[in-house]
């Protein structure tokens, strides 16, 4: 075996630190689906397509000179309407149907803002360069830019407040209480409407954010949306609904893993590679299940 | 019964000559052979059987790679054909092109069919939801993953081989219609029959309810993997014809291409109306027009169009012509009607 991950021992460690810092904003995308999945009943195929989105409004306040961190802030108070936008126009119209409906609906979307951004910002691979330089470790053999360890570091504090936000405020425990039980919520009087809306709105500006991020620390392309789309679906399916920690431990499994299918298998294989896992996935938990005699539900 | 022979006569004299009588549209014609295939076996699963899937791509692009793969390998080698150039330096003679055409074909068909049943067992034990995210991370694996297999071309592509022509005679047009015609006939004929027997009725327990089918004592696996295979098989047919048909296949763009094939089937027989006979065909054709007028006045908004008609069959129409069809005059349906129910309906809206 000739791979040179295998001949360069530091070079284990750089995809193992990479891709920990690649997951934890994976995690991030991963726990805007857990929420509106587990609160709605949705999966939106347009997830990533929102991401992407979020970096793009990263990417022009690069273009007219504001330095993109602060896309971190502004990209989620517009994602946040442009969620709700999508909720009122689409979303609310499937939510109470047949998932498939659903997959189908966020499918039209996905496709319909892949194109949008196309036309709009043009089909070139782009980046919002931060400047922040790169750190080197042990000895220079590990190289690792600032603005991933600053992406890391932002995403970890937004699902922080994230989390107390829904702990404590009053539309979080809205939000967790519909979660549990719709009607029961609506009756002892949630507007579960608006909660749907402010949930889907949570997720955009997630979305929004994690987008940024990846404008800073990677680059975006409009056609890029779908990977993670199933990057997230992946994280939800293997942590569970409901399970922050284990989103955050799955997505930066996934992280690491994808670096490691990039060294070993080849670029060219990345995505590929991602697919894959999330079919021997789904296979493996339909076999276990399969023991019991239950199925994936 | 009679009236139902004049109507397949209508339309099989139609589709023979439609080539000589509409000579311009050969080829949009025979895309619409294909589409309408897709729709049909589509509908196989997602109508009759309740398992939407996005991943039948999967077997389309597998049979235009296999396809085109044993009409070149069968006389040259396969490796310095896709290397660039190819087409060029190798050339079938006539008897080659359709002796490999014919063989590749057969190939083309069967093996999908196997791929399906081999990976059917694990695929088939997923429900709902995860069924079609699995399958539609099974279409653009395949995708991503054929797109970096340097035998059949890689990231530039395969040039399937050119149309011998025969004498001074040009017929390429005509040939892969009457092909494509051919498949969809057979198709659509072989879809009827087995609707006809107790297949379709155990693959609608199972889209029902498929634990109390299973209660029933119905083994439900073994007839979703076969309900799986055929749909399979002619989904590999189409693709064969499509590759010959295009001239070249890349891997994202014409084989693998969930964005556009793989959701236009799922959309066909949705828009003419899932679980029926006959709406794949109508919906494919309907689609078809509708796509073909809207991607020449509009180019570049296509697929803008596309996502927003998506999402406008999906939520205002998911019941399809068929199901519109069948609302509106029950009684073609074979449905008996109560007339006094129905004004009580109306009464009631």
């Amino acid at each position: 075996m000739d791979f040179l991950i295998f001949q360069v021992p530091m070079l284990t460690v750089q995809a193992v630190l990479d891709g920990l810092l690649l997951g934890i904003l994976f995690a991030l995308i991963a726990y805007g689906m857990a929420l509106q999945w587990g609160v709605m009943n949705i999966i939106n195929i347009a997830q990533g397509d929102l991401v992407i989105l979020g970096g793009y409004i990263a990417y022009f306040m690069y273009l007219y000179g504001i330095h993109p961190a602060w896309g971190v802030i502004v990209s989620p108070i517009i994602m946040y309407f442009v969620g709700v936008i999508i909720y009122k126009l689409v979303i609310n119209k499937v939510v109470d149907r047949d998932l498939f409906i659903s997959i189908l609906a966020t499918f039209g979307i996905s496709i319909l803002f892949m194109q949008l951004m196309n036309f709009a910002f043009g089909a070139d691979v782009v980046l919002a360069n931060s400047g922040y330089g790169t750190t080197m470790l042990f000895d220079n053999s590990v190289t690792l830019p600032n603005s991933k360890i600053f992406s890391a570091f932002i995403s970890i504090v937004f699902a922080i407040g994230l989390v107390i936000y829904m702990k404590k405020s009053k539309l979080g425990r809205a939000i967790r209480a519909t979660a549990q039980n719709a009607r029961a919520a609506k009756i002892l009087g949630v507007d579960t409407e608006k909660v749907y809306a402010a949930t889907f709105g949570i997720n955009a500006a997630l979305c929004g954010v994690a987008g940024a991020l990846i404008s800073i620390t990677f680059t975006i392309h409009p056609y890029m949306g779908l990977p993670y789309t199933i990057r997230s679906f992946m994280i939800v399916i293997v942590a569970g609904l409901g399970n922050l920690p284990g989103v955050a431990m799955s997505g930066m499994g996934l992280g690491v893993f994808e670096e490691f299918a990039d060294y070993i298998l080849g670029t060219e294989f990345r995505i590929g590679s991602v697919f894959l896992l999330l079919v021997l996935i789904l296979v493996y938990r339909r076999f276990k299940l399969s023991k019991k005699r239950e199925y994936l539900k | 019964m009679n009236k139902n022979i004049i109507l397949y006569a209508a339309i099989l004299i139609f589709g023979i000559a439609a080539p000589f009588v509409f000579p311009a549209f050969k080829v949009q014609l025979s895309i619409l052979c294909i589409l309408i295939i897709l729709a049909i076996t589509w509908n196989v699963q997602g109508g009759e059987m309740g398992y939407n899937t996005f991943g039948n791509i999967l077997f389309y692009g597998l049979g235009m790679y296999l396809c085109a793969s044993v009409q070149v390998g069968m006389f040259f080698p396969l490796a310095e054909w896709t290397e660039g150039g190819g087409e060029k330096t190798f050339v079938h003679t006539p008897a080659q092109f359709f002796q490999g055409f014919a063989v590749g074909l057969a190939v083309a068909a069967v093996v999908p069919a196997i791929v399906a049943g081999l990976i059917g067992y694990s695929i088939l034990g997923l429900r709902g939801h995860y069924f079609a995210i699995c399958t539609l991370g099974l279409g653009v694996a395949a995708g991503e993953i054929s797109g970096g297999i340097e035998i059949i071309g890689a990231g530039q592509g395969f040039t399937t081989p050119p149309f011998p022509k025969v004498g001074s005679l040009e017929a390429r047009g005509e040939f892969f219609y009457f092909c494509s015609f051919a498949v969809l006939v057979f198709t659509f004929l072989a879809v009827k029959a087995i609707y006809s027997t107790r297949f379709k009725l155990v693959l609608n327990a199972i889209r029902d309810n498929e634990d109390k089918a299973e209660a029933m004592g119905i083994q439900t696996m073994k007839y979703k993997i076969i309900g799986w295979m055929i749909s399979a098989f002619f989904c590999g047919l189409a693709g064969g014809i499509m590759g010959g048909l295009v001239g070249y296949i890349d891997s994202t763009d014409v084989a693998f291409d969930g964005r556009e094939m793989g959701v236009f089937m799922v959309l066909m027989a949705i828009l003419g109306g899932k679980g029926t006979l006959w709406g794949p065909v109508i919906g494919a054709t309907v689609f078809h027009i509708f796509k073909e007028g809207f991607w020449t006045f509009f180019l570049g908004w296509q697929y803008v169009a596309l996502g927003v008609l998506i999402v406008v069959i999906v939520i205002y129409f998911p019941e399809g012509i068929m199901g519109w069809l069948r609302e509106k005059y029950p009684e073609r349906f074979g449905e008996v009607v109560d007339e006094a129910d129905r004004k009580a309906q109306v009464e009631l809206k």
